[in-house]
């Protein structure tokens, strides 16, 4: 993208009849073709965790088993959910930094950034095996199964997210993640925070909606 | 994109700290480009390559599923028919049903959209070349994968929509079901990736001056076509995964007896299955606009209204799914709102049929091969769109609910529609991919006897279903009427099925016989989009150089004027216009890859390893994670590719460079991890 003008100039001179020839960019709406594929990606995702939380609200009163009233620890789950947006904050601040040429800070805030999705993720953990104990399994209500597999999805997502996290970690390391990459890293942003965006929704309609 | 295009000295720089980091030996090597063995087909990132792949697969399971609805026809040929069983009965429409749709008409619409579209908008390729490839490896292994339960213990039986709680362990305790699953998985994903390719693509690579607004039809078509597999596909994926939970793990979603409520699968089917329904037809409405024009000599009537009224299917095509449902209880309220939306649907479809008819009227028709299917498909797809509004009359839906009207009406649209585009597309499409044109003579009779035995298939199915015959059921009694017209039905079956043979004959045919006939140019139809401009077939490099589009059918006014009185004179000759053919060796073309196959065989694995032991899965997955990691980690190009004359005073003076400046960057753009 470091040279998105010079693309113009070259495309402009070489076509023979560029009277009609516009391209301001190096792509027509002028959003590379990565971070287009991301933003799409991402919009197919929704209607994915809709279906899911759809299903959910459906199923949320079980007829047998623990209830969601009886077996869900708001406080706990309030701190991890506090945890990963905190994580958006992070993400945010890594961006800044490549863009600002600071490698450093860049490995320190990614390392931050999956270093807290990981305290999310563990949370998630604790909190299944906890239900489980209390005789929440999958199979015991409709709502344990929508609930575990609610969450559970956006568990594997956030997963996800900290594996290209940690791999940016290391590309950086390696020093393969140069400046002018640094929409890579913008972009594995737009997932994070996409991903945190969706447990606002999931932890409101889930925990706090009763 | 910077290190081709940055100014020599960053140029320099980039080459010392990133390029010879690339250790690119061993197993991150990536193939050489230009071959033209098996090899390069199963590297290639190509996107005609990867669209001839797309179609040639599809047509091997059209027979597959062609020979699933000639089984079907037998056994109904006669009141209680003993060729199949009910069990197996049961197994074979499903399978019939989820293979047209799935893995016929679907990628043959894949098919189209991956060889014409980048063509049609001039672009060297779409976006993502590798995902590209990789979303056909997935088409194919998840189509594999879902015809394999035929080996191994039976095919899916619940019928196409697999409605719950019908699709549970208690009512179909084979693994056809999970076979179904897990392929439509794989499936789901390849057209996902798919559908993000090609948005980005239409949206980011046209030509200069292609604006929107300008764009062919079927490249519209595409696009909304994609937009619709973007969103629709997720909710199917969300059914499915409940469905797995269900079947493999225990859960609860469909168990009626924890208080599930069956209807959900149902809501998220049709979410899923009504735009489907769309999607499969738009791209065949895109290829009739492309073609009605040419063989009218006449540019298309109403091109904003064509395009949008397609846009409008696009969104209102997912406000009427509950009309599949009039029967399952869902209200008075709920039946009025969607029968009336199922009205309204029927007028932007209703806009492109008089608009195609207008494109006609007065035009200097040319009967050729592709215009016949185009009529055909205006016309079949006309009745069947006329059946599909009496379904929105809810109190005559439900007398016609699950009888054979419905399966008349459905070929109508998705056979009469849909495949009959298709194959006037073929007819149309087959000199500019393959460089010699199908027979002209054998077409024409393949288009009568398809059109014969279409009719004679499913037209009797209406008056069947009104005398109330049920689909899905194996056989029927004497005396209800059923004999006759089921006869007149399988008798159409097999003419269909000669004259399906007869187009794979044709194209041997035609392909011995062209080796005595001169070449085809490039345009042999004279027509009107900019994909006609360059050598049949296809150069690997698409255009040199790239186009610049002044308006609709552009190629079409670089030979045809018209004098004040609005009559056509020509301009210029055709041979003046179109490309030759260059050695091409300036345009820098995105490299073969072997990551995206190897990502894609690891997940029918990982489906196989969730049906009969887990530990499959890790296997799978390794080989999944592991191409990943391959692809994210291969050079963006082949070092080797010939581009040794990239020094920077060639670069501005040609048109090769503007070619650089596109796929450069699509391949430099790609390599990001693809999670």
């Amino acid at each position: 993208m470091a040279s998105a003008v010079q693309t113009h100039e070259s495309v402009a001179a070489a076509d023979a009849h560029a009277a009609h020839a516009h391209i301001d960019h190096d792509t027509n709406t002028g959003i590379s073709n990565t971070k287009l594929g991301m933003w799409l990606f991402l919009a197919s995702e929704c209607l994915l965790f809709g279906g899911l939380i759809t299903t959910y609200l459906l199923y949320k009163h079980p007829l047998e088993g623990p209830t969601p009233k009886q077996i869900f620890d708001i406080p706990f789950t309030s701190t991890s959910s506090f945890v990963l947006l905190m994580s958006s904050l992070t993400m945010v601040l890594a961006v800044s930094a490549i863009e600002r040429g600071d490698h450093q800070r860049l490995r320190i805030w990614l390392g931050a950034t999956a270093l807290l999705g990981a305290t999310f993720i563990s949370g998630q953990i604790y909190e299944f095996t906890a239900f489980v104990r209390e005789g929440l399994g999958f199979t015991t209500s409709r709502f344990s199964s929508a609930f575990y597999t609610l969450t559970g999805f956006h568990g594997v997502h956030v997963t996800v997210g900290i594996i290209m996290l940690v791999s940016l970690v290391l590309l950086s390391l390696r020093g393969k993640l140069p400046e002018h990459r640094s929409e890579t890293v913008e972009i594995i942003g737009l997932y994070w925070h996409f991903v945190d965006v969706v447990w606002i929704f999931i932890f409101a309609v889930v925990y706090l909606i009763p | 994109m910077a290190i081709i295009e940055a100014p020599p000295t960053e140029q320099l720089a980039l080459t010392g700290t990133v390029e010879s980091d690339y250790k690119p030996a061993g197993v991150f090597t990536r193939p050489k480009s230009g071959g033209t063995g098996w090899k390069s087909w199963l590297t290639t990132v190509d996107h005609k390559k990867i669209g001839i792949m797309y179609g040639a697969t599809a047509l091997v399971f059209l027979l597959i599923g062609g020979f699933e609805a000639i089984l079907i026809r037998v056994q109904l040929w006669s009141p209680r028919g003993t060729l199949l069983s009910a069990n197996a009965y049961n197994q074979v429409f499903t399978m019939h049903g989820t293979t047209m749709v799935f893995l016929v008409v679907m990628p043959i619409g894949a098919a189209f959209a991956n060889y014409l579209m980048p063509l049609q908008i001039g672009a060297r390729d779409v976006a993502y070349p590798r995902i590209n490839a990789y979303s056909y490896w997935m088409f194919l292994f998840g189509g594999l994968l879902l015809n394999s339960s035929w080996l191994l213990g039976g095919g899916a039986d619940g019928g196409w929509f697999n409605y719950a709680p019908n699709n549970g362990v208690l009512y179909s305790p084979s693994h056809g079901i999970d076979f179904w699953n897990m392929g439509l998985f794989i499936t789901g994903i390849a057209s996902l990736a798919g559908a993000v390719n090609l948005i980005v693509t239409v949206l980011n690579m046209r030509a200069p001056g292609m604006s929107l607004m300008r764009m062919p039809v079927f490249t519209w078509m595409t696009l909304v076509t994609q937009f619709l597999l973007l969103f629709a596909i997720p909710v199917l994926t969300v059914a499915q995964v409940l469905l797995m939970m269900d079947r493999l793990f225990d859960a609860n979603f469909f168990n009626v007896a924890k208080g599930a409520n069956p209807l959900l699968w149902e809501h998220l089917f049709w979410i899923f299955g009504h735009p489907e329904v769309y999607l499969m037809i738009l791209p065949a409405f895109g290829l009739v606009s492309d073609m009605l024009p040419v063989f009218s000599r006449k540019p298309i009537f109403g091109y904003p209204f064509i395009v949008f009224s397609g846009v409008a299917i696009g969104f209102m095509g997912w406000g009427v799914w509950a009309h599949h449902m009039f029967v399952s209880g869902i209200g008075p309220i709920s039946v009025t709102a969607f029968s009336l939306t199922t009205m309204f649907i029927a007028v932007p479809t209703g806009v492109k049929i008089l608009n195609w008819t207008a494109t006609m009227w007065g035009g200097k028709l040319r009967f050729t091969t592709p215009m016949l299917f185009s009529i055909g498909l205006v016309t079949m797809f006309t009745i069947g769109g006329l059946s599909g509004v009496t379904h929105s009359v809810a109190p005559a839906d439900t007398q016609q609910t699950d009888t054979y009207y419905i399966v008349a009406h459905f070929h109508y649209v998705l056979f009469g529609g849909a495949f009959f585009g298709f194959i006037g597309g073929f007819y149309f499409y087959w000199p500019k991919v393959f460089g010699y044109m199908l027979n002209e003579k054998l077409g024409k009779y393949n288009f009568w006897l398809m059109l014969l035995g279409f009719n004679l298939t499913f037209a009797p199915m209406h008056i069947l279903g009104l005398q109330g015959m049920s689909r899905r059921i194996y056989t029927y009694d004497a005396g209800y009427g059923f004999d006759l017209w089921n006869k007149v039905a399988t008798i159409g079956a097999f003419i269909l099925a000669s004259s399906v043979f007869l187009f794979i004959f044709n194209i041997f045919y035609s392909r011995a016989k062209a080796k005595s006939l001169p070449p085809v140019g490039p345009d042999p139809w004279d027509a009107r989009t900019i994909e006609w401009m360059i050598p049949s077939p296809v150069p690997e490099y698409n255009f040199d150089p790239i186009p610049t589009v002044t308006r609709v059918d552009d190629f079409w006014y670089r030979k045809y004027g018209e004098t004040k009185d609005g009559k056509l004179v020509r301009i210029a000759a055709t041979e003046d216009v179109v490309q030759q053919r260059s050695d091409g060796k300036h345009i820098h073309l995105p490299s073969p890859s072997y990551w995206p196959l190897v990502a894609a065989f690891g997940m029918p694995i990982i489906g196989y390893g969730l049906i009969f032991n887990l530990w499959l899965c890790l296997i799978g997955g390794i080989i999944v994670v592991g191409g990943l990691f391959g692809w994210a980690l291969e050079p963006p190009d082949d070092p080797d590719a010939a581009h040794a004359d990239h020094d920077p005073v060639a670069h501005g003076s040609d048109d090769g460079s503007a070619a650089e400046g596109d796929t450069v960057g699509v391949t430099e753009k790609e390599v990001e991890p693809v999670g």
